[in-house]
């Protein structure tokens, strides 16, 4: 039983930030139509900007703060108006192909500039214990899992209760309608890309510390949080944060108790089980669009 | 006049000829890039360091020695490749690679050849194969892991073990000999549990060895792993003691692990670190040549070539044919031949006997906290 809650946590807290990087998914297919496969890259990129930061000779507080804005610079702006806009033009698949180079690119840069071998990378969740029902459970669990609820939150109020956050849903609902009433739609779908671009961000400081800073960790993060994004509803925020902590908590339960060899498999055949039998996912609405 | 310059020069020209003819080649093939870059380049520079203190001390039986780099890319198939040209320009020994895998590969085409392989693989299987060419320069894991598992039952006093290891030749084959050596010796194995290569996540698998409640861990995974590993092991808190090999107490998993090191306990075949003047003063040229201080790959590589001089001297000729069968059963002093910085004894089947290591970290350093003798 204690066995089961240490994994339900673990999980939670794994699965909080493939939500953080599904909901980017999601962000950017609503807006844009954009599938963005270099999104595990993304989540990769940022740990090593601040890592840069911090051999420059950044404090860790200012390493995190210039990470992010260039984040929001390169994986927000640049690649939207580098990447998206002009491939944009000749349709979805020719874009996501594109992703795909991007995410090479990425890697292999890293790779090339940095170094192939993994990089310790600092926590900014203290190491210790807290007591929970009666069960040691560790600070940066909790931290990591309480750091991703509050950006998911933040960002539904953004969507729902502000009205920025409503002129991007109709920017994403409809386009048409929305620019007649004077809704400045283009810059509601940068304004996608720049929180994208934030979200995979803060991921990337949360995840790294467990993960180790390495030009290979952003492939198993983005297949995850692909998955989780289907899983949950692609056309929906709620969803993609349904599907992460979905995910998270299955790929723990199944290394724990089918095989660690099938840990994987898993949550690729809850994928194509989801597929057949509910293909707009767990909570997402057939033929709707909404952020 | 005229013909007495011209003889003489021809002399010297004759002379220079025969002593480059009559250099001693050696081949080496090992991991120059790719994923084991640093295991390979370690290995090469431990290589050109022996030579050139050999070569500057009147070479081998008066022979200069003489060798060949080339990169196997850290991949078994390139390394077969590599291996086969190689041998193809008949050197006396083959030295490397240091991955089993590509050992594994190599090693019949070296048997098949009849020339001597000296390499850095640690894996069981590879001298149990009965290849009577083949040398390790560090233990294999028959050889280490009942040193481990000795001291998990005998100085932790653990009755159960929670064993983690990596679902790879490697990991298996370490595995395997030391939940042999452990049920043999009374301490139960109480998890058992097998890891991927390239595992980010291990919550799981430290969520168990917690159900478990071993009295000592032990960790057999590669040095990535390991760090990651050791962070969930104290992020969840478990305070059983940890041991492991050469893998868990690396100076790579310190710096990645940080904290989370601490404590970890480890076997070590060969150490920088060790309380041995020849290995310090090793340690001390190699970071003077190199600007780096070198990892036991390093020491590796040098030893190889001082294996090739020993036995060289030994026979007392250059014979590649007869090289292998003199190096079995042969046993080496580090007073007769410092190079070799142990006194060590090769098996039948080219496993080594040597005394070895028991590491700690204590906060972030590598501590030997115990010298463990030559088994026989």
């Amino acid at each position: 039983m204690s066995n089961l809650f240490d994994l339900l946590v673990a999980g939670l807290a794994t699965g909080a930030i493939y939500a953080l990087v599904a909901v980017g998914f999601t962000l950017l297919w609503q807006t844009s139509q954009t599938i963005n496969f270099a999104q595990g890259e993304f989540v990769m990129l940022p740990a090593f900007l601040m890592l840069a930061a911090m051999h420059a000779g950044a404090p860790f507080w200012l390493a995190i703060i210039l990470g992010i804005l260039l984040s929001m610079l390169l994986l927000g702006l640049a690649f939207k108006m580098l990447l998206v806009d002009p491939m944009m033009r000749h349709g979805v698949l020719p874009l996501a192909i594109a992703t795909m180079a991007l995410a090479i690119g990425i890697k292999e840069a890293v790779k090339q500039f940095f170094s192939a071998e993994a990089s310790p990378f600092p926590s900014i969740v203290p190491t210790g214990d807290v007591s929970i029902l009666g069960h040691a459970v560790s600070l940066q669990s909790i931290g990591v899992l309480v750091l991703a609820i509050l950006a998911v939150f933040g960002l539904t109020a953004l969507l729902n209760r502000t009205s920025l956050g409503h002129q991007m849903q109709a920017a994403a609902q409809n386009p048409t309608v929305a620019r007649i009433i004077g809704v400045p739609v283009e810059r509601m779908i940068l304004l996608t890309f720049l929180i994208n671009a934030f979200l995979v961000a803060l991921a990337s400081l949360l995840i790294t510390p467990i993960y180790l800073a390495k030009f290979t960790s952003g492939e198993v993060l983005g297949q995850a949080a692909f998955i989780a994004a289907i899983v949950g509803g692609f056309n929906q925020v709620r969803g993609a944060i349904a599907g992460g902590l979905l995910i998270g908590v299955l790929d723990n339960l199944a290394a724990a108790y089918v095989s660690t060899q099938y840990r994987a498999a898993v949550p690729m055949l809850f994928l194509i089980a989801v597929i057949l039998f509910r293909p707009q996912g767990l909570l997402g609405r057939a033929e709707e669009r909404t952020v | 006049m005229k013909s007495t310059i011209l003889a003489g020069a021809l002399l010297a020209f004759a002379t220079a000829t025969s002593v480059h003819a009559q250099a001693i080649k050696l081949a080496d093939v090992a991991e120059l890039s790719g994923g084991g870059a640093t295991v390979g380049t370690n290995w090469k520079n431990g290589i050109d360091l022996a030579i050139e203190e050999i070569n500057a001390k009147g070479g081998v039986l008066g022979r200069k020695l003489e060798v060949t780099h080339a990169d196997s890319q850290s991949n078994p198939g390139v390394a077969r490749a590599q291996v086969q040209k190689a041998l193809d320009a008949e050197p006396y020994v083959l030295l490397g690679p240091g991955y089993s895998g590509s050992v594994k590969v190599t090693a019949p085409l070296a048997a098949e050849a009849g020339i001597a392989q000296i390499m850095g693989g640690e894996a069981a299987e590879l001298t149990q194969a009965g290849n009577k060419f083949l040398f390790r320069t560090s233990f294999g894991q028959q050889s280490s892991m009942p040193k481990v598992a000795k001291y998990i039952h005998d100085d932790m006093k653990a009755k159960s073990v929670a064993v983690v290891w990596v679902n790879n030749d490697f990991g298996r084959g370490g595995r395997d000999v030391v939940v042999k050596e452990l049920d043999r010796l009374g301490s139960k194995v109480v998890a058992d549990l097998s890891t991927e290569a390239g595992q980010a996540d291990f919550a799981a698998d430290v969520g168990k060895i917690k159900a478990a409640n071993p009295d000592a861990v032990f960790v057999y995974l590669n040095e990535e792993e390991s760090a990651r590993i050791l962070k969930e092991l104290k992020r969840q808190g478990v305070t059983a003691p940890l041991m492991g090999e050469t893998t868990l107490i690396g100076q790579k998993v310190i710096e990645l692990a940080g904290d989370a090191a601490n404590g970890a306990r480890g076997h070590v075949g060969l150490t920088t670190d060790a309380p041995v003047d020849l290995i310090k003063a090793f340690r001390d040229k190699f970071s003077k040549k190199y600007n780096y201080v070198p990892d036991h790959n390093g020491l590796k590589g040098y030893l190889a070539v001082y294996m090739v001089k020993a036995t060289t001297d030994k026979m007392g000729k250059v014979d590649s044919k007869a090289f292998a069968d003199t190096l079995h059963g042969l046993t080496v002093k580090a007073a007769d031949e410092p190079g070799i910085l142990m006194d060590v004894t090769f098996s039948d089947t080219g496993d080594i006997d040597r005394q070895s290591f028991l590491v700690e970290v204590v906060e972030g350093k590598q501590v030997v906290k115990q010298v463990l003798p030559k088994v026989k």
